[in-house]
């Protein structure tokens, strides 16, 4: 391999060498370089193998548009597939691999589609691989699904940090070349907050490749003097690295910073990939334009790029792209590069250009003996893994010009992409052919290149002269900018040419995708005329460059094709990412265990103390049972616990239920419209069970109401349903009853709520409580403000979930613990325990009472037996109205009821299904389901609760328990589903 | 608007603190009204493409439904309201409806 | 023209310059037996069928844009058929049927590849409700297999096992879901459709429903003028409230905007369709190699086909969350589609108050795996003027009746389906 880096000029820092590998090989670059450039320098043209026919690829291009040196960077957890060689910034220890290729770049069995591409034409497997049917999955589909993608995900965890941020700002600028420069410039100076963001590491954008002379400076030095300046001021945030990938509603733009895409080993402090939500007042697009690539024979060889890109590669990389460079332009762009070329010593073989005569001024770029062959056209090329000659017609006459590089230039499109991403269509222009930038309002608007405009004077003034209009508009007196002069600028202009006729091989129009001219031509005639149809039945713009390059040759060819002008056939949408973003960024911190908040009770730390195992009840970690030494399964554990609260006591911690403190002169009102039970008659000093239903009578969610004082209520709701009852309540008292007296707040995160339950519950609290707590003086039902010994303010409610006597004690969070751990000293001479969730939940299908498991936002209050709380008598209250349809009160609608197998040791499980005896299954057939399901220690035998067609008319019946899914069958009696105490006789002790 | 929502009581604030509930037109009939008016209200909607009316619910912030009046083709708010100051545009029959979701009890 | 393996090859020697039209462009007729108002999935499957089905061939798709440019153009290609309630899974199980024989019915291949579709459970509670869907698919002959932690880790070792926020306890598994090339089905059915006649008509925007003074509608007013008709059939799941506005019709559904992504392409890395039970997240990989994933609506009202950053995020958030190993890959494209949300999640297949008017909507998100069965019942509701017997549950009055099809309970509130 030979150096193509010239000994002098460009931007990268000589001083500073840097090693990386590519497939393996030590290589050296410089600070400043790109993986492309550095590649180029050691003379690696060849950079990847495209995705249908393998095809040998180097870069086309010089930036972010790239469809071709696509490779992974990085090792391991670290790798970075389809990494863009041409923007990724070189660093010392680069490991750099190519893709898509088996076994080598250099020789990859792929290539053979090549060869078959006749068979491969676009589409084609939409007409064959059917039969027969089975062999999709089997054979066919295996051998595409093979050849799928390009990189390679490791899908390990990864090792970095990602975080996101906002950032407001009164004028965001995109693209810090020349117009984003002066426009950055002139609004900073105007007293603007301004943000200038850029996708490149460096800032200057097309300045850094220009060999004018700009304000009498280098353009590269001009840049830099801007730069130096908007970094001494304090209302300019300069972002380098930093790709604004969106344009959301209200001006929001999405933009991502490569804080550490740079480095081999990151700083850990440091995020490697930061997202930004910027919110600007304004913005400019100064994205500048894109080169086309011009479509001919054999356009895709590696060493054929856009001459823009050499020219970067040359100015500001100092890398020659070919020893023997041949040009192919319709325009300006071919012969600035081939004089910057020639200046620094590059043969340039000769300039072939479609037009009979070029632009004024253009040709006189090129020296004096450079061949220039006007009315010509590139209709073929040569060479395998790297370019050889080319095959230049002119009227009827061929001729081979050996060349190891060919650059071609077909023109230039503005970079509307942003402006685009939010409906607007870019408006096609004839006298510029190409596509301009929509006018979406005064708020984003876009300039110089990106605008349509060619030269660099007309850059620079058109972004001085935009920021200044929008810092007026936005109130800020703005002078008239200063316009550096501008000496030896050259003309771009050009004249389209979609493409070559008489071009032999394919001539491609997407270089991933391998989508050809023949592709495109076989889309019209199979009628994929609209653009969209073109794209997807060719994937023509589909690619990982979303058809940066390709799109404006596809759109030009297919108007070509249908006799219509580009402005007819249009674009296809333009949807964000501007270019492609890593999960990690957009994901930022919330990863892993930090996905989402964790909430852990008042009580977490105490039920840890005595060994609870966690579970996760939506964001809540609730104690689920609590092992002792000696109990080898869970169910050990939670057999002990509920014989423990059945026979002595038991502690729960119940601290997650939703509470809500309810205050107003009309919060009796307002509950008894919220619940469809009564609740203007609820004693101070009494709790009750309350029902809320939707306002489509389905049951929403349970839970208590307690009266402390006239107007001051507390309210429990289920953990689950937490946030969704107090939204519910904030909608009732903001909208639905807005002239009601009443205030409420959540405070579930204020009060440690613990569940005393068991016989001996009442002794062991009384040695805490100085109140008195004899079933006369504290009944059924109770619900108070109570006083602990030692002078604690607490609340005191007799209710019970478990059947029991039992009672929620609550008190301030922070004595959470204090009190729970004073509870079980007090209870240990009567054999208290701390019982968890699970034996809760035994307890409560024991008892018959329902959960969220029952109530699935499909049953009413009748079908789990709660129709007795439907006070149909009240005036109103919300699901009244609607509980009383035909399909709600249908009479087979499943009723909640309880099971019993018939064997006593046959096991049930939630989730199966139930029919009748010897019935088959089928979806008419199916009487309904097992909704909770546990073994009772207390009955010793698995019980279920279930929901069961007509089930209160079915006690006593045989039903089978269905569950195929585990491959179990139990025969089952229907039963109440209330198994123990079925007359509160523990209850209410 | 999808990105920012200008709440009444807390300025500008992104959409991921809020909620949305839907429609804030239909307005909740009397319990007496006829089964064709509380299915209206509950299941059917006007569902314009153009401008709308619908509650948002400052859930991270103050907690107040607003309604927030906006076009949902092209995004744009065109203005936000606390619900209970909420006056719904010209409907008619508007008065008849408001009074019958009065006087409940 | 039929297509075969044969036909590859002798156009291939022929540089594949003979390949003709895959349908005409006619003009419309000023009458036809059946309008059908929308080209997408479903009103091109509606035609197809009730071509090949019911005899009826002198139909006319109308569509705005261009034939499959709605939701069938823009979507994650699941198809599955797990359903939980009467009202859903006999009919999405036979819409499943039908996609297993639709490439040789319609002679087109759409890539349906049943890949398995297999929804994690993170809890207890989940598990039983995924257990209850499992065996109610089972109730109906319809395969489910339930996974513990360890068969999915086996077959799925890339997701979070070691760290997650929400521990990965097993998954409802059904082999016969997957995926379809969705821009495949809406081209196979109009080919399928134009080659027994019927009029494919693009570019062609309903702009009123004319009436006689019964009610009965007589056609359309087009930008291509007015267009007579027998019988009109709606099928603009996004837009039903503005056609069924043009004839009066006020529906139970709301318009809502949901996003949809694609990554760059990548070697394989998922074979299966996975969800993921602790957020509403969804993945799969194309044959081209591009993760193709999705997450929930962007929860307000919406016709714009573009979405917001925040869902981005916190669907990218529930990815790398499920598999941490996407952190990575990148992003390429996201997109916007509008769909119905109705009341209760479910569909509606039906007639209207008007006789001639027939209505297919209120597909929510799962409008794509349904277009065989969708356009099979709805070419036999307007051509018997009976529903399909797998399709008599999703019925217009069912809100009025309480017999809402709840699958997610969730009552009626659009944007929570």
């Amino acid at each position: 391999m030979t150096s193509h880096r010239l000994s002098s000029g460009g931007l990268v820092n000589r001083a500073v060498p840097l090693r990386f590998t590519f497939d393996g090989k030590p290589l050296k670059g410089f600070a400043g370089d790109t993986l492309s450039s550095a590649l180029l320098a050691n003379g690696q043209m060849l950079m990847g193998r495209s995705f249908k026919y393998h095809r040998p690829r180097g870069p086309v291009t010089a930036g972010a548009a790239e469809p071709n040196a696509l490779v992974t960077v990085g090792e391991g957890a670290r790798s970075e597939p389809n990494a863009r060689a041409t923007v990724a910034e070189l660093y010392d220890g680069m490991t750099a691999a190519s893709q898509n290729r088996w076994p080598s770049l250099a020789y990859d069995i792929g290539s053979v589609n090549s060869l078959l591409s006749p068979f491969l034409s676009a589409g084609f497997y939409y007409k064959t691989f059917m039969w027969p049917a089975s062999f999709w999955e089997k054979v066919y589909e295996p051998l595409i699904r093979r050849a799928a993608g390009l990189g390679r995900a490791v899908m390990e965890p990864d090792p970095d940090r990602y975080e996101k941020a906002w950032a407001h700002c009164d004028l965001l600028v995109i693209g810090a070349g020349p117009t984003g420069l002066m426009a950055a410039l002139n609004a900073a100076r105007a007293g603007l907050r301004v943000i200038l963001a850029d996708e490149d590491f460096q800032l200057g954008g097309q300045l850094l490749s220009e060999t004018a002379m700009v304000g009498g400076l280098l353009a590269a030095d001009f840049a830099a003097a801007i730069i130096a300046e908007l970094a001494s001021l304090a209302n300019v945030t300069l972002m380098p690295r930093t790709t604004v990938f969106g344009w959301y509603d209200d001006m929001v733009f999405g933009a991502v910073e490569k804080v550490q895409k740079h480095v081999a080993l990151p700083d850990p402090d440091l995020p490697v990939e930061r997202v930004w939500r910027i919110v600007a007042k304004r913005a400019l697009l100064a994205t500048g334009a894109e080169e086309r690539p011009l479509v001919f024979g054999g356009n895709d060889r590696p060493g054929i790029l856009t001459a823009g890109a050499a020219r970067t590669y040359l100015n500001r990389y100092g890398v020659g792209v070919g020893r023997k460079v041949a040009v192919f332009t319709n325009g300006g762009s071919g012969y600035r590069t081939a004089a910057d070329l020639t200046a620094a010593g590059v043969e340039v073989t000769a300039i072939i250009d479609p037009r009979k005569d070029a632009g004024p001024g253009q040709a006189d770029l090129a020296r004096e003996g450079l061949r220039i062959l006007s009315g010509a056209s590139v209709t073929a090329t040569r060479g395998r893994l790297g370019l050889t000659g080319l095959v230049a017609e002119r009227s009827g006459h061929e001729e081979v010009i050996d060349c190891d590089a060919l650059l071609m230039s077909g023109g230039w499109s503005p970079i509307v992409h942003l402006l685009c991403q939010r409906g607007a269509k870019p408006v096609w222009s004839e006298a510029h052919q190409a596509f301009l930038p929509p006018d979406v309002g005064s708020g984003f608007v876009a300039a110089g290149a990106a605008a349509g405009l060619d030269r660099l004077s007309a850059c620079l003034r058109d972004g001085a002269e935009k920021a200044v209009a929008l810092a007026r508009n936005l109130g800020f007196a703005a002078y008239d900018a200063d316009i550096p002069e501008v000496e030896g600028e050259y003309d771009p202009a050009f004249a389209p040419l979609w493409y070559v006729q008489g071009s032999k091989g394919k001539a491609f129009v997407d270089f991933q995708n391998d989508v050809t001219v023949a592709d495109l031509s076989l889309s019209q005639r199979e009628a994929f005329g609209h653009i969209e149809h073109t794209k997807r039945y060719t994937t023509a713009g589909m690619a990982t460059d979303q058809g940066k390059l390709g799109n404006i040759n596809t759109v030009g060819l297919v108007a070509g094709m249908r006799g219509v002008s580009p402005a007819v056939v249009g674009t296809t949408t333009f949807r964000p990412f501007y270019t492609p973003v890593s999960f990690g960024a957009l994901a930022g911190t919330a990863r892993a265990e930090q996905s989402r908040p964790t909430r852990r009770s008042p009580l977490h730390g105490w039920a840890a103390r005595h060994g609870a195992i966690f579970v996760e009840a939506g964001l809540w970690h609730r104690s689920a049972w609590f092992p002792r030494l000696g109990e080898k399964t869970w169910r050990e554990a939670v057999d002990r616990e509920v014989l423990t609260v059945r026979e002595n006591a038991g502690l729960c911690d119940v601290s997650t239920l939703g509470k809500i403190e309810i205050f107003g002169t009309q919060a009796a009102e307002f509950l008894n419209r919220v619940y469809s039970n009564a609740f203007l008659n609820l004693p101070i000093g009494k709790a009750r069970y309350g029902l809320m239903l939707r306002e489509d009578g389905i049951v929403f969610d349970d839970g208590t109401v307690s009266r402390l004082s006239e107007n001051h209520y507390v309210m429990t709701t289920t953990t689950a349903y937490a946030a969704e009852v107090m939204a519910h309540l904030d909608y009732c008292a903001q909208v639905l009853f807005a002239d009601l007296d009443v205030r409420f707040a959540s405070t579930t995160d204020q009060w440690a709520q613990m569940s005393l339950a068991g016989p001996k519950a009442r002794i062991i609290l009384q040695r805490l409580v100085e109140d008195d707590l004899s079933d006369a003086a504290f009944p059924f039902l109770a619900a108070r403000a109570i006083t602990l010994k030692g002078g604690l303010a607490a609340r005191l409610f007799r209710i019970s979930f478990s059947g029991e006597l039992a009672y929620e004690l609550a008190v301030p969070a922070g004595y959470g613990e204090a009190v729970a751990d004073h509870l079980m000293e007090a209870g240990r001479e009567d054999g208290i325990c701390a019982y968890g969730v699970e034996a809760l939940n035994v307890l409560r299908i024991e008892k018959g009472h329902v959960t969220h498991s029952e109530l699935d936002g499909r049953t009413t209050a009748d079908d789990v037996g709660l129709g007795r709380m439907m006070a149909m008598q009240k005036p109103d209250f919300i699901g009244k109205r609607l509980s009383t349809r035909f399909g709600l009160t249908a009479a087979d609608r499943l009723q909640m009821v309880g099971l019993k197998p018939v064997e006593p040791d046959a096991e049930i499980k939630a989730g199966a299904h139930i029919l009748k005896e010897n019935a088959k299954p089928s979806t008419t057939n199916d009487q309904g389901f097992v909704s909770s399901a546990c073994y009772s220690p207390t009955l010793g035998r698995y019980i279920a609760l279930a929901l069961l067609k007509s089930g209160r008319e079915r006690l006593g019946e045989k039903v089978l328990v269905w569950d195929r899914l585990r491959e179990s069958e139990v025969l089952a009696e229907v039963c109440s589903p209330v198994f123990v105490d079925p007359d509160n006789l523990k209850l209410q002790a | 608007m999808a990105s920012l929502i200008t709440c009444p009581h807390c300025g500008v604030r992104p959409k991921e603190e809020f909620t949305v509930r839907g429609d804030a037109l239909p307005q909740r009939p009397a319990s007496h009204a006829p089964d064709e008016a509380w299915h209206a209200y509950v299941y059917l909607r006007d569902n314009v493409k153009g401008v709308i009316f619908e509650h948002w619910h400052h859930v991270g912030g103050c907690r107040r439904f607003l309604v927030v009046e906006r076009d949902n083709v092209s995004h744009a708010v065109l203005s936000v309201t606390d619900a209970a100051l909420f006056r719904r545009p010209d409907v008619p029959g508007e008065d008849a409806q408001a009074s019958a979701g009065k006087g409940l009890a | 023209m039929r297509y075969s393996a044969l036909d590859i090859v002798r156009h291939a020697f022929s540089g594949n310059r003979h390949w003709k039209p895959v349908w005409r462009e006619p003009q419309p007729k000023a009458h036809y037996d059946v309008i059908i108002v929308g080209g997408g999935g479903h009103g091109l499957s509606t035609a197809y069928y009730l071509a090949k089905e019911f005899g009826i061939t002198n139909i006319a798709v109308l569509e705005k844009g261009y034939i499959g440019s709605g939701n069938v153009g823009r979507n994650t290609t699941i198809i599955r058929s797990n359903y939980l309630l009467e009202g859903n899974e006999p009919f999405y199980e036979f819409s499943m049927k039908l996609w297993e024989g639709l490439e040789q019915d319609f002679n087109y291949n759409a890539m349906v590849s049943q890949r398995g579709v297999i929804n994690l459970f993170h809890s207890d509670g989940q598990r039983d409700a995924y257990a209850r869907r499992g065996n109610a698919m089972m109730m109906h002959g319809v395969d489910a297999e339930l996974l513990d932690r360890d068969a999915v880790k086996k077959s799925m070792p890339y997701l979070n096992f070691d760290h997650a926020r929400f521990p990965i306890m097993g998954g409802l598994l059904q082999k016969r879901g997957g995926t379809a090339r969705h821009d495949a089905v809406a081209w196979g059915y109009a080919r399928g459709a134009d080659q027994r006649g019927v009029d494919l008509i693009q570019h062609c925007e309903v702009s009123g429903i004319r009436r006689d003074e019964t009610g009965r509608v007589l056609g359309v007013e087009t930008s291509k003028g007015f267009i007579g008709c027998n019988k009109l059939a709606l099928a603009t799941a996004g837009h039903t409230s503005v056609t069924g506005q043009m004839a009066g019709l006020r529906l139970p559904i709301e318009t809502h905007v949901l996003q949809a992504f694609v990554s760059e392409g990548l070697k394989p890395v998922i074979h299966n369709v996975i969800t993921y039970g602790a957020g509403h997240f969804y993945i799969s990989q194309s044959d081209k190699g591009g993760l193709v994933f999705g997450a929930d609506i962007d929860y307000y009202s919406s016709y714009a086909q573009r979405g917001n950053l925040a869902m981005v995020e916190s669907t990218i958030e529930e990815g790398v969350s499920l598999i941490p190993g996407l952190s990575r890959v990148k992003v390429l494209r996201a997109w916007g589609g509008v769909m119905d949300m109705s009341m209760d999640g479910s569909p509606i297949i039906d007639k209207t108050p008007i006789d001639n008017l027939y209505l297919n909507c209120g597909w929510c998100y799962g409008g794509f795996k349904a277009t065989p069965a969708s356009g099979f019942c709805f070419a036999h509701l307007i051509a018997r003027d009976e529903p399909h017997y797998t399709a008599r549950f999703l019925r217009l009055d069912r809100f009025e009746r309480g017999l809402a099809i709840d699958e997610g309970g969730k009552g009626p509130q659009p944007n929570l389906h």
